[in-house]
């Protein structure tokens, strides 16, 4: 069924074909839209699932983590100040190996107060053991709810679903709902090795020592590398049965380009306007926009630049004394390959929810390419000083 | 007081890590009778996140989750919500928390989870300080004490905080005081809690031999002499309104006889102990004036 709904409600409606069975949720703007749906569909029944009012976003990923140890599928939604407040617990899902699904919009954080969008809240949150998925538009927000738990639960990680504040969150676009039978069939019930059960008692998150440590972090980085596999693997299948498949990255027009964009999140969907653009005038670009971040997919990134004349990448988000952090971490993964290694502009733009247009996105790949290579690190696009 | 048995059966075993004497060692073997084996535990970082055992051990044959300081009512309320989705509406969750986790860092979420009356119940074994961490003061410690960082030429200024007043005030089903001194009432109280659906809370007074500078086998008598001498009085408060005391103390002790057992009191002169009987004089006369008004 098709539905115009915005990018909160999409969340919502992933949340309600998951068949999530728990909730726990604190209201902040851009994300309050997510929560007040849920309370609906909770309240009348559309979803069978129990939904704690809790006191903080603290609480809120405290509360999911515990329902997902007691086996239920748990859901909950937050942003910026949220999932700041959360980090603590953030790393205790991942570290427990729960496979929760939350969704984030990306809101920048304060101070100033601001409620518009950037990755600063959701990168900040790089290191926890999350995987981490940056949608473009409000299909793939739905669907990676779903793909979101089908993945998680193989992998025993838990998954960040991102969508950008108000540029998806309070945006109404055409949206396939898919017939919840046939998201059954997909995605089957949650049913975990391990759980809290009483007829199998046991302790989890005991205390451990430097000897026993450190093979619980591997573990959860094979997770993670299993997770790549597993994330292209399902997002094919999702494709066989609903028509739009995922991956790790998604190109445009790379075939024959001489110089890649790399953007995600909205700003890659924007992107493509601009490379049909320049295309018309000539110029061999393509663009690549990187989906899932964690894991992040450094064999598919090498093998799609390598080669080119000149990469550009696009943050909206910067690691304060270093650069962006998409750049960052695609010219880190280009390291050690063997082919040559084409020149990389880094360039910070919509900040704060800075509008990225379609002009923003031409001057910034217009400006790289009429340089050899770039005269620094880390390139401001529209800063007004 | 009617008999009452304990059961035999023993849900925590020998082996666990706690200190000789440890009364929150001693709390957790009864609240375990009491509640037998459908239960779960939420355990925050305490003495007791040490005392169950490191991985792959564990104290207890019934599943514990360890969890994040501030979030042990939250993560029960979270376990229990769990279970109930999924169809499972027998088994207790019991959130086991220190003093610190309770009345300071935790304090936020168990509000949150007493007001929303989460079918829970909060333990708080409390030992009066922060244990784990090697002795620091927290809102449970009590006026005049010692600890790391109230050192005894500067030692606590400030009362205890007065948690269960706190806790009554969400209006929950069940909050009680109780003491390891006096296993019947406790258990008992765990009964009480077992049976009755909402959010509970039981603040346990729990001796700490190291952290209170005293020997182990001073554990329960220091603990008998916090109710002699009214220091912890014993009673319970249903829906926030309804006061009872449960152990009567007609004949106090003078609170000398509780401070002059414990080094972290030792610095206390005879002023000071004057000061300390004023203020348990104080607390008793407006406890007893509530569970006269309101019975
Ligand atoms: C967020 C956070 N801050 C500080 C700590 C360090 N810490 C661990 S246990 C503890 C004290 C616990 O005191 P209490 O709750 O009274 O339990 P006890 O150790 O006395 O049993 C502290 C401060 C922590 N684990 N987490
Ligand atoms: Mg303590």
């Amino acid at each position: 069924m098709k539905k115009v709904i915005l990018g909160d409600h999409a969340v919502s409606y992933g949340a309600l074909l998951s068949r999530v069975q728990t909730i726990a949720a604190y209201p902040i703007t851009p994300q309050t839209l997510i929560v007040e749906r849920l309370s609906e569909m909770t309240a009348n029944g559309e979803l069978d699932a129990i939904f704690t009012k809790v006191e903080s976003e603290h609480s809120a990923m405290a509360s999911t983590v515990g329902s997902s140890a007691a086996g239920a599928r748990a859901f909950t939604a937050t942003s910026a100040q949220g999932l700041a407040l959360m980090h603590e617990m953030l790393h205790w899902a991942a570290g427990a190996r729960l496979p929760i699904v939350m969704a984030n919009v990306n809101r920048a954080m304060a101070p100033g107060w601001t409620i518009w969008t950037d990755q600063n809240d959701s990168l900040s949150a790089r290191d926890v053991g999350w995987m981490q998925v940056y949608c473009q538009n409000n299909q793939e927000v739905l669907d990676s709810i779903i793909l979101g738990y089908k993945v998680s639960e193989q992998v025993d990680l838990p998954t960040m679903v991102i969508l950008d504040a108000f540029v998806l969150s309070h945006t109404a676009e055409g949206v396939d709902i898919p017939d919840i039978k046939k998201v059954d069939e997909f995605l089957p019930p949650y049913k975990p090795e391990i759980k809290m059960d009483i007829n199998d008692p046991r302790s989890f998150g005991a205390l451990t020592s430097p000897d026993v440590y450190m093979e619980f972090r591997y573990k959860m980085q094979q997770a993670m590398d299993k997770a790549k596999k597993v994330i292209v693997e399902e997002g094919k299948k999702f494709g066989e049965m609903f028509g739009r498949e995922y991956g790790l990255i998604e190109e445009y027009k790379t075939e024959d380009a001489d110089t890649i964009l790399i953007a995600s999140a909205t700003v890659a969907s924007t992107a493509r306007a601009v490379i049909d653009e320049l295309r018309e005038k000539g110029e061999k670009v393509g663009l690549v926009r990187i989906r899932v971040f964690r894991p992040f997919p450094t064999e598919e990134i090498i093998k799609v630049l390598e080669g080119r004349k000149k990469v550009v990448v696009i943050d909206r988000n910067i690691s304060f004394g270093k650069t962006g952090i998409f750049f960052d971490e695609v010219k880190g993964a280009f390291y050690n390959s063997k082919g040559n290694k084409p020149p990389m502009f880094g360039y910070i733009a919509g900040l704060g929810g800075r509008d990225v247009t379609p002009k923003v996105i031409r001057e910034i790949v217009e400006d790289a390419l009429n340089k050899d290579k770039p005269e620094s690190e880390i390139i401001w696009k529209g800063v007004k000083l | 007081m009617s008999k009452l048995t304990i059961p035999q059966e023993e849900i925590m075993s020998s082996g666990h890590l706690a200190c000789q004497g440890c009364a929150g060692a001693l709390a957790m073997r009864y609240m375990l009778k009491v509640f037998g084996k459908k239960t779960m535990l939420a355990v925050p970082a305490c003495c007791w996140s040490v005392i169950d055992g490191p991985w792959p051990y564990s104290a207890v044959s019934v599943p514990l989750f360890h969890t994040a300081f501030e979030t042990a009512a939250i993560t029960a309320s979270g376990l229990k919500a769990g279970l109930v989705a999924q169809g499972i509406n027998d088994v207790n969750v019991v959130a086991w928390a220190g003093d610190g986790g309770t009345f300071d860092i935790g304090f936020q979420a168990i509000s949150g989870a007493a007001e929303r009356n989460d079918d829970i119940l909060y333990v708080v074994y409390d030992n009066e300080a922060y244990m784990n961490t090697g002795i620091q003061r927290s809102s449970a410690t009590p006026y005049g004490a010692w600890t790391t960082t109230t050192p005894a030429n500067h030692p606590k200024d400030r009362p205890k905080k007065d948690l269960v007043e706190i806790i009554a005030a969400h209006r929950v089903p069940f909050v009680a005081t109780a003491s390891v001194a006096y296993p019947e009432d406790l258990i008992k109280k765990f009964e009480k809690a077992k049976n009755t659906k909402g959010f509970k809370l039981i603040h346990i007074f729990a001796p700490c031999p190291t952290g209170w500078k005293m020997a182990p086998e001073l554990s329960i008598e220091s603990a008998r002499l916090a109710v002699q001498t009214r220091v912890f009085p014993v009673y319970e408060v249903e829906n926030g309104v309804h006061y009872k005391l449960n152990i009567n103390v007609k004949n106090p002790k003078p609170v000398g006889e509780y401070l002059k057992i414990q080094g972290r009191f030792r610095h206390l002169k005879e002023d000071d102990y004057k000061v300390i009987q004023e203020n348990v004089d104080r607390e008793w006369e407006l406890l007893m004036r509530k569970v006269e008004t309101f019975k």
